[in-house]
């Protein structure tokens, strides 16, 4: 028996849904059924409201707020796909296409991408923003893996899943506004940072192909978005304690 | 004509860099060093260095340039329209002699508040209807009470001096100024709300203020008028972001200066987890007043909703260039034109033309030259799609077309965005490619919608304030100058 938590009832998409109290929005959305589109969200890590993606609209309130880091309140009315909501998703998932060079043909991620999905979901077809080509780089200096930059779209996926899961904290942000950038270590070639325990995780946590496997060659990439929730769950269950 | 029976010499950033230190070593030569004092700013920086001589009688002459050639004027507006409360003992105490600052009244009003309950002193504040002066101008009173209500022995009480709005000086002044009265309102702060720790967070490119901070703390410990209070500096590499108040008690904590969502809010959970009070230099620097005085003589002043007095950062094309501090609800045209002059002739000798003033800094707005009967509240500013902010107040005359001044604030957005949102991040950097086209005169009636849906996904779905405001100057140019904006689409076609 799982222990009874106290529940509230919110109201989305005039559906009525009950969660338990401490339930984030999103949980209640996809408990209802329903979805809202995501990306730096990863279940497992601790959310940082970054991507915008899956801002919701709540009654009576004047801002739009991201599900994944909202708690859920008894009564709320709860938004997840207004036009406006939608045309402003749609404008983000263009700026992520126009912001870094994505050319889905090429990349070992194609057909098992994030940003493809989302792109899909909010019925993007082609970018009304230039794009940037921004130069970046791509770091091969792992022997087992590579990061490219171009495709990166600052998650931090890969930051928390190293840090909070593997506990080797790799990886960080550099510098700022549309010059930030992954870095590994003090902003070193990947392979030299010795905390690296080649696992692999930060891998499976990215939603594009900028962190990828070495063998894997275009559209050979397989997502693994579900192994940070695995971990974390098996540790606070004490899953491999003393078996 | 008598001779003056003492000297105060201006010794703040703009004066010194205007020669300040030369001044001071004529004066000293004539008057001996015993008759000379270094003070905070005198406020009319654009004319410095500035020296103001006092005569036995109570008169003031006033002085600027380096040899003091120029006599100025103090039954001008621009001085005698002021109403100093923050700044009252900036330009008259030597803000590195605690000597001085006490004996014209520093941390009196300290003594007083720690006989007194902490709910008295929150009371005395809510009574004076003091807003935050950091930009957004949250109730005080009723933050202090939030915190104080926090469960907990031990809170924070923070104090950000960040001040990144280009255009804005006026926290620096009283840093430099008049320190200690920074440190009294915060120790009256941490009384009130039950903390014991405090930190000040001063970006690094305001030397000045730390070297007096440092010296401020140090003198107040050793006299022990802090006593239950540990005050720390924490000097900030000097990124806009760091302002945010999230943003700015992670800076402190060790680690990247970028913002996360709220809730939690600081009072709830600030730094390292702890309640935290948050306030800007000047909200602080009102508080000894306020507590001396009585919350209902500072809520006696300013307008239904704004109370008390602000202090503003007057510059641009404007004759008098400096620091004022005026009763909220002056309009902005006495500001602009009776105390500032408004803009200086042309070399032609016609008289120069006020075209808007802008307001709030890359959150703020322009505020056309119809509308300067506008009185200066949040309100009033806030109704034209401008906003107070910090107090930055930039004169624009007939020279500078509006999308260029948005194309430059944007340019500003670009390169402070923190990058952790993508709206902030990539959004900014279109909107700043979509103004190029407008000044460069290639836009087409595609780019208008274009600027303007993108403004709006910007402002609603930016994570923290920077990117929720920084189309702000874009969308109050688009708002009263948009034939500006038009013409320059007309100007591409055939
Ligand atoms: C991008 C950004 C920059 C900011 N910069 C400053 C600043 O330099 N100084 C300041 O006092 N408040 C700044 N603020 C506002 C603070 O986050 C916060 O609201 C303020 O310090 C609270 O103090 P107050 O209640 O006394 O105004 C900034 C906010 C944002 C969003
Ligand atoms: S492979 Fe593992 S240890 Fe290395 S960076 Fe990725 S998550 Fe961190
Ligand atoms: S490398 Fe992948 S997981 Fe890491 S921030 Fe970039 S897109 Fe996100
Ligand atoms: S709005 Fe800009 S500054 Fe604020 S969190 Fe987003 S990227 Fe950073
Ligand atoms: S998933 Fe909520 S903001 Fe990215
Ligand atoms: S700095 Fe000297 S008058 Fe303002």
């Amino acid at each position: 028996m799982t222990q009874a938590s106290p529940s509230i009832t919110l109201q989305i998409n005039g559906q009525p849904c009950t969660v338990a109290a401490d339930a984030t929005l999103l949980q209640a959305i996809r408990s209802a059924g329903l979805q809202v589109p995501t990306l730096c969200h990863l279940d497992g890590l601790t959310p940082v409201g970054a991507c915008r993606l899956c801002l919701v609209d709540l009654e009576g309130h004047p801002k739009l707020e991201p599900a994944c880091v909202t708690t859920a309140a008894e009564g709320m009315v709860v938004h997840t796909h207004t036009p406006e909501l939608e045309s402003y998703r749609r404008m983000a998932v263009e700026l992520f296409f126009a912001e870094g060079n994505h050319v889905c043909a090429f990349c070992v991620a194609n057909g098992a991408c994030e940003l493809q999905d989302v792109a899909v979901e909010v019925g993007m077809d082609h970018s009304r923003f230039p794009y940037q080509y921004p130069k970046r780089h791509v770091d091969a200096s792992h022997a087992l893996f590579g990061l490219d930059h171009h495709r990166c779209i600052l998650c931090t996926r890969c930051v928390r899943m190293c840090d909070e899961i593997e506990g080797a904290h790799v990886w960080d942000v550099g510098y700022r506004g549309s010059a930030c950038s992954i870095i590994a270590g003090l902003d070193q070639p990947w392979g030299e940072v010795e905390a690296c325990t080649s696992c692999g995780k930060c891998v499976d946590a990215c939603p594009t192909g900028a962190l990828f496997r070495k063998q894997d060659a275009t559209a050979e990439k397989q997502p693994h978005p579900e192994r940070a929730q695995q971990l974390a769950e098996a540790r606070t269950d004490r899953r491999w304690h003393n078996q | 004509m008598k001779a003056a029976i003492s000297w105060r010499c201006c010794d703040a950033t703009s004066c010194r860099a205007a020669g300040a230190a030369a001044l001071r070593h004529s004066l000293v030569a004539q008057h001996g060093a015993e008759r000379v004092k270094s003070v905070g700013c005198l406020r009319l920086c654009g004319q410095g260095p500035l020296a103001a001589a006092d005569h036995e009688d109570g008169r003031v002459e006033l002085f600027g340039g380096v040899a003091a050639e120029r006599q100025l004027d103090p039954q001008h507006p621009f001085f005698t329209l002021q109403r100093s409360v923050v700044l009252e003992r900036c330009g008259l105490v030597d803000p590195g002699c605690l000597e001085d600052a006490l004996a014209q009244g520093a941390y009196a009003a300290l003594a007083v508040c720690r006989q007194l309950a902490p709910k008295a002193v929150v009371e005395e504040l809510e009574r004076s209807g003091l807003r935050g002066r950091g930009g957004a101008g949250y109730p005080t009173g009723r933050k202090w009470q939030l915190v104080a209500a926090q469960p907990g022995s031990s809170k924070v009480v923070v104090c950000n001096a960040d001040e990144g709005d280009p255009g804005a000086f006026m926290d620096r002044a009283v840093l430099e100024g008049d320190p200690h009265r920074l440190l009294e309102g915060m120790a009256i702060a941490a009384h009130a709300v039950g903390a014991n720790e405090g930190y000040i967070y001063v970006r690094a490119e305001y030397p000045l203020a730390i070297e007096r901070l440092r010296g401020a703390i140090a003198a107040a410990e050793a006299r022990g008028l802090l006593a239950g209070f540990a005050m720390q500096l924490r000097i900030g590499a000097g990124a806009y972001v760091c302002g945010e108040e999230t943003a700015l008690l992670h800076s402190i904590e060790g680690g990247r200066g970028t913002p996360r969502p709220r809730p939690p809010y600081p009072a709830v959970s600030g730094l390292w987890g702890l309640p935290t009070l948050i306030n800007n230099v000047e909200t602080f620097a009102a508080v000894p007043a306020i507590l001396r005085q009585g919350g209902a003589w500072y809520g006696a002043m300013g307008t239904a909703t704004s109370k008390g007095t602000k202090v503003f950062a007057l510059s641009g094309a404007i004759t008098h260039t400096g620091l004022i501090e005026v009763e909220m609800g002056t309009s902005l045209r006495t500001i602009v034109e009776t105390m500032g002059g408004g803009v200086p002739a042309n070399p032609n000798g016609s008289l120069g033309v006020v075209k808007a003033v802008q307001t709030g800094g890359p959150s703020g707005g322009c505020v056309p030259a119809a509308l300067l009967d506008t009185p200066v509240d949040y309100e009033g500013l806030q109704a034209l799609g401008s906003i107070m902010g910090s107090g930055g107040m930039v004169v624009i005359d007939e020279s500078l077309a509006m999308p260029e001044l948005a194309r430059y604030f944007m340019g500003f957005c670009v390169a402070e965005s923190c990058g952790k949102c993508l709206p902030c991040r990539a959004g900014t950097v279109q909107l700043e490619q979509l103004l190029d086209r407008f000044v460069e005169r290639r836009a087409t009636g595609a780019d208008l919608v274009q600027l303007e849906q993108l403004c709006g996904m910007v402002k609603a779905t930016s994570l923290c304030g920077l990117g929720q405001s920084a189309p702000n100057p874009v969308l109050s140019t688009l708002r009263f100058f948009r034939a500006e904006y038009e013409a320059a689409i007309a100007g591409a076609g055939p």
